[in-house]
């Protein structure tokens, strides 16, 4: 499995999601810089990682969106190939049109920092086949927009199609209500694109690989890529 | 030449922020607040052109990039 990451200004989990990707699945991914024009030959997975690029200018993930290396990104998708976007990186997966819907600033306008439930939604893809359906992992989230909003249109076509990755939810699996932290409409916390390749959370599994911070939770996202 | 693009949130989109601002304007007995929304203004130089040319130019800025139209709108003001 050869993954990508790619760094814009202001991306800070590169590093994160390195150590994840070299830690789990045996193979070192390799860095790619924002304003390259191409993928390394091979890529079957790219990785968007969290941070704040651009520092949020304009809208979150909306510049970094619209870099160069978004358009090979979105060629790779595109043709089938795996697309991870996390925190910022989902933030950018909207901002680009590779997921739909937007991330608004958080209902109770706080930055949220702190360990969330979620509950995986499908275990049938190649991000949660390590996962079981309906398995409640508990990872870490950190974010100030991360209030998924879409029309009712979308709304209804994710939930039809199997389209919603994660949801919100408390340690006994329970959707939505005080679980919710941001507001999320439908207590989303990942979609997936139509072909199930693209695949957009606000939630950091990259950082509960390692039991010496409290969890191994985020390991099965990984795990299952190694089929990749 | 001189623009200003201005981006506000669709009247359906709840603006917490703009909320925030409301209740602090109460909190400071502004009279007459009865509500606020939040949005951004872009005061853009432009070279010379024709007004048609520089309304397409900036009406192409605004859609790629200043406003996410999934949730915004945009008015376009040649100055």
């Amino acid at each position: 499995m050869k993954a990508a990451i790619i760094t814009f200004p202001g991306s800070n989990r590169d590093g994160d999601v390195f150590r994840a990707l070299a830690d789990v699945t045996g193979h070192e991914p390799v860095h790619v810089w924002h304003a390259d024009y191409e993928l390394p030959q091979g890529t079957d997975l790219v990785v968007l990682p969290g941070g704040f690029s651009y520092g949020d200018y304009l809208r979150c993930g909306a510049i970094a969106g619209r870099a160069h290396i978004m358009q090979a990104v979105t060629t790779h998708a595109n043709r089938g190939g795996l697309v991870l976007g996390i925190c910022n990186g989902f933030q950018i997966l909207v901002e680009s049109g590779l997921l739909p819907g937007v991330l608004m600033r958080n209902a109770n306008l706080r930055f949220v920092c702190k360990m969330q439930h979620l509950r995986v939604e499908r275990a049938d893809t190649p991000f949660t086949r390590a996962y079981r359906q309906h398995q409640v992992i508990k990872v870490c989230i950190a974010h100030g927009e991360g209030n998924y909003i879409a029309d009712a249109e979308t709304i209804a076509r994710l939930e039809g199609e199997g389209l919603v990755a994660f949801r919100y939810c408390d340690a006994a699996g329970k959707i939505g209500g005080v679980a919710n932290p941001n507001g999320s409409l439908h207590d989303v916390a990942g979609i997936y694109s139509q072909q199930r390749n693209v695949l957009g959370l606000m939630p950091h599994p990259e950082n509960l690989i390692d039991p010496l911070v409290g969890g191994i939770d985020g390991r099965g996202l990984f795990q299952s890529l190694i089929a990749a | 030449m001189k623009a200003r693009v201005t981006v506000t949130l669709k009247p359906s989109v709840l603006d917490p922020q703009g909320k925030a601002i409301e209740g602090a304007l109460h909190a400071l007995e502004v009279p007459g607040i009865k509500g606020v929304r939040q949005g951004k203004v872009f005061d853009i130089e432009l070279a010379d052109m024709a007004p048609d040319a520089a309304t397409a130019a900036l009406k192409t800025a605004a859609e790629r990039l200043l406003a996410n139209l999934i949730v915004e709108t945009y008015r376009i003001e040649l100055v």
